[in-house]
């Protein structure tokens, strides 16, 4: 039992990272990677909403599956997703404005974040128990960190080198990234579910 | 056919590309691009929704207050995912197999709520019909283009047709598909580049 929590625990983080070999949540990866502060807050926010939607999708699932709605799962995931980052929000604000002002802009841009959803969804097609949801959830959270953090320390030292004029923004960036997900390669065995 | 509509339509699948200017819609793009035919399998899906919901949102534009719009706009779009979902599970099972999870993620890509609020929110049916293939097959085509070269370059063939005894396996795997498209998109930089400089010079 432990193991096997254990062993989705490092699988999302390393072989299956989502941005890297999964590629959910690339918008965000390549668009908030600029400076290494909005990276952290980015990947805090991210992985807080994604342990918070990954139970209450899994207990509404529970209840479109007893009344026969499994169709309905993409569009009540969503909204669902989309009510609990505004849910989020207001509470943060109210709670811990500190927190609530260093997340800023992420909070709102979580909800078109695919990680979100494709990891609600995931989490219904391997029919997880909701401990092994919750704990796949911190791993997906933290592997979308660990890349996030990663990729934008490298984008930080890129600026200052010189990059060939049509390589510039975008397609550096696109290929680091692409040398990055050839080193996260390099876990592909280590954990075998 | 007035030139209205076709400037419609270029402009989605060139000035505007999703994938290529506008960087939208990545997710999709790098992982559903193993193959020439996986690319055009996911980019005719997600043609089929932009068009039917730009379409059924400019229909209803009127009548939803401006608050609740986005909410809306979402409900709108994953109904109709859910349909192309169901459609390809009964007709194209090995397709949708495949492209497996990013068929309901179809919801959360920003094309196609980008272009219901940009576009259809504003625009007339027909015009809305339009800008939704326009841009559909833009990403389509840019999707077929980037699974052409990976399927190229991973396994000698496109579309399935063996071409090259070369395999660089690399490229099909997910490295492969950031490298693949940081190189395409360093190309048309390049061309982007040298086209402004020539028209400098006959300046």
């Amino acid at each position: 039992m432990t193991t096997r929590l254990v062993f989705i625990f490092l699988s999302a983080i390393l072989v299956n990272n989502f941005v890297l070999s999964r590629f959910l949540g690339i918008c965000p990866f390549l668009g908030v990677s600029k400076k290494v502060d909005t990276a952290v807050g980015m990947s805090i926010a991210v992985l807080f909403v994604m342990i918070m939607a990954s139970i209450i999708t899994w207990l509404l699932n529970i209840l479109l599956v007893s009344l026969g709605l499994p169709f309905l799962t993409t569009i009540v995931f969503i909204l669902i997703i989309a009510t609990l980052v505004q849910f989020v929000e207001i509470v943060l604000k109210k709670t811990s404005p500190s927190l609530y002002e260093a997340l800023g802009i992420f909070l709102p841009l979580i909800t078109t974040n695919c990680a979100i959803l494709g990891l609600a969804l995931l989490n219904v097609q391997q029919n997880y128990s909701l401990l092994e949801t919750i704990v796949n959830a911190a791993g997906a959270g933290l592997g979308f960190g660990l890349a996030l953090i990663l990729f934008s320390t490298i984008r930080e030292r890129m600026d200052i080198s010189d990059v060939p004029e049509p390589f510039k923004g975008t397609a550096s960036a696109l290929i680091t990234a692409g040398l990055l997900s050839m080193a996260f390669m390099g876990f592909q065995g280590l954990v075998k579910l | 056919m007035s030139e209205s509509k076709l400037k419609l339509l270029s402009n989605g699948l060139f000035k505007q590309n999703p994938a290529f200017i506008q960087v939208l819609g990545m997710c999709p793009t790098l992982a559903t691009t193993t193959s020439a035919e996986n690319g055009l399998g996911m980019g005719l899906a997600t043609t089929a929704v932009l068009a039917m919901s730009n379409i059924t949102i400019s229909v209803v534009r009127k009548f939803i207050p401006d608050k609740i719009r986005i909410p809306s706009y979402i409900v709108i779009i994953a109904s109709f995912v859910t349909m192309i979902d169901m459609l390809m599970h009964g007709f194209v099972y090995d397709l949708w197999k495949t492209l497996g999870l990013f068929i309901p993620l179809i919801v959360v890509n920003c094309i196609i709520l980008g272009r219901a609020e940009a576009f259809a929110s504003k625009n007339g049916v027909i015009d809305s019909l339009f800008d939704g293939l326009g841009m559909g097959l833009g990403f389509t085509g840019a999707l077929v283009l980037l699974g052409s070269v990976r399927e190229f370059l991973g396994n000698g063939s496109v579309f399935g047709v063996h071409l090259s005894e070369v395999k660089m396996f690399a490229m099909i795997l997910p490295p492969g598909a950031f490298i693949a498209l940081g190189m395409l998109a360093a190309l048309f930089n390049y061309i982007g580049i040298r086209r402004s400089k020539t028209s400098k010079e006959s300046k």
